[in-house]
């Protein structure tokens, strides 16, 4: 009972950092980001490569690779899908034909012969109520919800969230005063790029680095985002633990294989029962003729 | 207007968000009458019109058509009963001739059965049906109006076309969501005959109107919406002597105008 | 723009010849009759003698795997330039007419060509009544639940161990030889690609245009979208069911791989590049693509990359498409104007 707890909201968590970056970019640009599991993957293989095959330090090559991500997810948008603005089925289409590039493209050259793993942060495990629980699995709690607050703080009291949240609301309204929505874009994709990478470098030493990862989070955080309504971050953060424990329930009862069928299953049935999601307001504007 | 109301609206209430855009809002259409609804801006006359055709569905209240309740069904049913609009935004095919637009009323269920022999297309064509039913709404048969694209007509031909749709259903009732609007006086001019030639043949008309004017001309009797609710009814006269009219259209110049004219 | 360019525009006018060839007048003259039938008959000549022209089996193979990229790239112009329903999901169709035909061959041994059909049709029952809930999303939403269905239906075959899990179906009969077998796909795309095209052009054709532009209208016109909508899903679905069946017979083997993005992403790409809404640009991005892909399949995932950059490319740069531009070029000349 108590493992079901802990593992849920461990899953709960990484879930819900996983969707954070895809709602970002959805909520302040309405660009549904399907290359977002590419750039989750391209931010490993990023700390790997620094990590062990530069050299450098962890800390300093997973800054770097966060970095470099977030240049990537900006330069996405710069030069190609700022092409596309508007048109939501094309976003669609080009970001996912460009993470489909990126991940298959990894999977050609990058990723051959060996296991890639990262090292978890803190070594070592601890018992919690007779369950033993890995330190970084608690670190994965203590940033996720630090991130969660973080986000709050950042869009509500810096000038730049502002702005983005400003755009998110009424872009025309942000236009007038004065705000380069095509610039806040960028800087959104670019933020959803760094949150991606975020989640990466903190849950990739859970497992291994490996190309499915990609699709799978993908799917898992539009799930969530779906799930939630989009562009609803609250709805995210409430989806992505319904999600969470619905998972490891599943996975206790009835094996691995069905983590992935319930987050597809919570996808078709929300928009087959309620398109908005669980806080999404679209639907009484969609109604209005 | 006969004794048996053809469509009753009751009660109808509708709020978007915490917004009250209808409040118990309730009135009668009398079978073959012209009604007008009139109110300043954002007074719910299109709201009105939406739930009526269930574009949008009622919070509460009930809307009957021929005594049978209509409240929550589909668009297409209630238009397939008989009970058709206009749109305000007109939306038809740029691309195609105009009378090629009427093959898309023409192909419906209610079209097909209530288009005699010729089936609304069923036996004949719908091509040809379709520039009888334009050549009825004032597009010249023998000059090349029906042909053209409809991207080269002029906003008066498309608001025509658009209650050419509305006709080829053969309906019952007509609801107009401001159908004068942005057109120029001359134009409105020849549209009045044909509302009054729709309500001839036995259509009953539901005009909601910013141009009193001529909205009085046309119409047997007014509603008067403000701030979603019902303001009064009654006979054009009565609804321009009402001192609570005239202060709810602010400028009530515009009512004076209208007495002067009338 | 440099100031050059600003000073000029490019006109384009009508060549003559597809003035004169657009009247009645062109059945008088047969230079206006070959202008009017070249590219089509090019068209059907070419795909007809192309299993003779190309060397050896392999590639004769693989004449027959394009024809299934084909319907699959005819179903995709068909619901998302005719009735705009952007499906992201032909992997579904696939594999349901694929599993579908499989069985009825294997289990019930039905022979591969009435398996194919009765398939396809059964197939396509079954894709509508799939959609049918999410018919009324409007268009990212609807592209997202497609996409998420084969994936759905993939896990959860690997996950019950159904049908044979993740081995799959073995022993399915194959085409009788390899001639039907080439010329069974090729006329099934031929059938479908003019079909559609009359079928566009047919009053109920403007009805499923005007319920991608306008489905305000179509309702106050007293016809149900849905209805309408479900009807255009289920003639995608059969085409793409019935390549889906076709493919188990050509590789004589089903398994969840047929569920494999491959087949929702190449068709959509093929559409892109050949030119969306002109459903021959389809078909011949087909003929483009996969060998392309072919060409690339010793290098593994290598070729996912190289369609995935070109479908980039198209939509962010091109996204008239080929079909578009060629028909431009063939029916107008451009020349530059000075404003």
């Amino acid at each position: 009972m108590i493992d079901i707890l802990v593992y849920g909201t461990v899953n709960s968590i990484s879930l819900a950092l996983m969707a954070l970056g895809f709602a970002l970019v959805y909520g302040i640009s309405r660009v549904a980001n399907f290359a977002h599991g590419a750039l989750y993957v391209v931010t490993g293989f990023l700390t790997w490569t620094l990590f062990r095959g530069a050299g450098l330090n962890y800390v300093a090559s997973i800054l770097l690779a966060m970095l470099m991500t977030s240049l990537i997810g900006a330069a996405i948008y710069q030069f190609f899908l700022i092409r596309v603005r508007g048109m939501a089925i094309s976003e669609i289409i080009a970001s996912y034909a460009i993470g489909l590039a990126i991940l298959e493209g990894f999977r050609w050259g990058g990723f051959k012969g060996m296991t890639y793993t990262l090292p978890p942060f803190v070594e070592g495990s601890v018992m919690l109520a007779g369950t033993p629980v890995d330190y970084h699995r608690l670190l994965v709690v203590l940033i996720g919800f630090a991130v969660v607050a973080f986000l709050w703080i950042f869009t509500h009291f810096t000038r730049i969230g502002l702005a983005l949240r400003g755009m998110a609301q009424d872009e025309r309204a942000a236009l007038m005063l004065g705000i380069d929505s095509d610039l806040m874009a960028v800087v959104a994709m670019g933020f959803g790029a760094m949150l991606a990478g975020l989640s990466a470098v903190v849950l990739l030493p859970l497992g291994n680095i490996v190309v499915e990862k990609g699709y799978d989070v993908l799917i898992q955080a539009i799930a969530v985002c779906i799930v939630g309504g989009l562009g609803s971050w609250a709805g995210a953060v409430v989806a992505a633990f319904i999600i969470g424990f619905a998972q490891i329930l599943t996975v206790v009862y009835w094996g691995a294989h069905y983590q992935m069928v319930v987050a597809l299953l919570a996808i078709i049935l929300t928009l087959v029962l309620r398109p908005s999601g669980l806080l999404g307001r679209h639907k009484e504007l969609e109604e209005r003729v | 207007m006969s004794a048996e109301p053809i469509l009753q609206v009751r009660e109808a209430t509708k709020a978007f968000g915490g917004v009250l855009a209808l409040n118990r809002v309730s009135f009668d259409v009398g079978e073959g009458e012209v009604l007008g609804i009139i109110g300043p801006n954002g007074s719910g006359k299109t709201t009105v019109v939406n739930c009526i055709t269930g574009f949008i569905k009622m919070s509460s209240g009930r809307v009957l058509f021929r005594g049978q309740d209509i409240t929550g069904k589909a668009p297409h049913k209630i238009a397939d009963m008989g009970v058709t609009r206009t749109f305000q935004v007109m939306r038809p095919y740029y691309s195609l001739p105009a009378f090629k637009n009427l093959v898309i009323p023409l192909f419906s269920p209610r079209a097909r059965r209530t288009g005699g022999w010729r089936g609304g297309g069923r036996l004949g064509d719908r091509d040809t049906v379709g520039v009888d039913i334009l050549e009825e709404i004032g597009f010249e048969r023998d000059s090349f109006v029906p042909y053209k694209l409809t991207s080269a007509l002029p906003t008066g031909y498309l608001k025509r076309l658009e209650l050419a749709r509305c006709l080829a259903l053969k309906p019952e009732v007509i609801l107009c969501d401001e159908v004068f609007s942005g057109l120029s006086m001359s134009e409105i001019a020849s549209m009045l005959p044909l509302i009054e030639r729709i309500q001839m043949e036995g259509i009953t008309v539901v005009m909601i109107e910013h141009r009193l004017r001529e909205l009085f001309r046309v119409a047997n009797r007014i509603v008067v919406l403000n701030f979603g609710e019902k303001l009064m009814e009654g006979s054009p006269d009565e609804v321009m002597s009402d001192e609570k009219v005239r202060e709810a259209y602010f400028g009530s110049e515009v009512v004076e105008e209208v007495m002067t004219y009338a | 723009m440099s100031d050059e360019q600003r000073q000029r525009r490019k006109e384009r006018l009508d060549r003559g010849i597809k003035v004169r060839a657009d009247s009645l007048y062109a059945m008088m003259s047969w230079r206006e009759l070959g202008y009017l039938t070249a590219p089509r008959l090019l068209l059907i000549g070419g795909i007809l003698v192309l299993p003779f022209l190309v060397p050896g089996m392999y590639w004769q193979r693989v004449i027959a795997v394009i024809c299934i990229y084909a319907l699959l790239a005819l179903s995709f112009d068909l619901l998302a330039h005719f009735v705009g329903l952007v499906s992201l999901g032909g992997a579904l169709f696939i594999g349901i007419g694929g599993y579908i035909s499989a069985m009825l061959n294997t289990s019930m041994g039905v022979p591969p060509l009435a398996a194919i059909l009765i398939a396809a049709l059964l197939g396509g029952i079954i894709c509508t009544l799939l959609l049918l809930p999410c018919l009324p999303l409007r268009g990212v939403y609807f592209a997202i639940v497609t996409l998420m269905y084969p994936l759905l239906l993939m896990r959860v075959i690997e996950a019950m161990d159904l049908f044979g899990g993740t081995d799959g179906i073995m022993g399915v009969d194959s085409f009788p030889n390899r001639w039907v077998e080439q010329y069974f796909m090729i006329g099934m795309v031929l059938l479908f690609l003019f079909g559609l095209r009359r079928l566009v052009n047919t009053d109920l054709g403007l009805v499923l245009r005007a319920v991608m532009d306008n489905d305000q209208a179509v309702k106050a016109s007293g016809m149900s979208v849905t209805v309408f909508k479900a009807l255009a899903v289920f003639i995608a679905a059969f085409m793409g069911c019935l390549g889906g069946a076709s493919i188990v017979h050509i590789y004589m083997w089903g398994g969840i791989s047929l569920f494999a993005l491959d087949f929702s992403i190449l068709p959509i790409a093929a559409t892109i590049i050949g030119g969306g809404g002109t459903l021959v640009g389809p078909v011949l991005g087909c003929f483009i693509l996969v060998p392309i892909s072919e060409l690339l399949r010793e290098f593994g995932t290598l070729r996912i990359v190289a369609y995935s950059i070109i479908l980039m490319a198209f939509v962010v740069f091109r996204s008239e498409g080929l079909m578009n531009y060629g028909r431009r070029k063939y029916n107008q000349f451009e020349r530059w104007v000075k404003v």
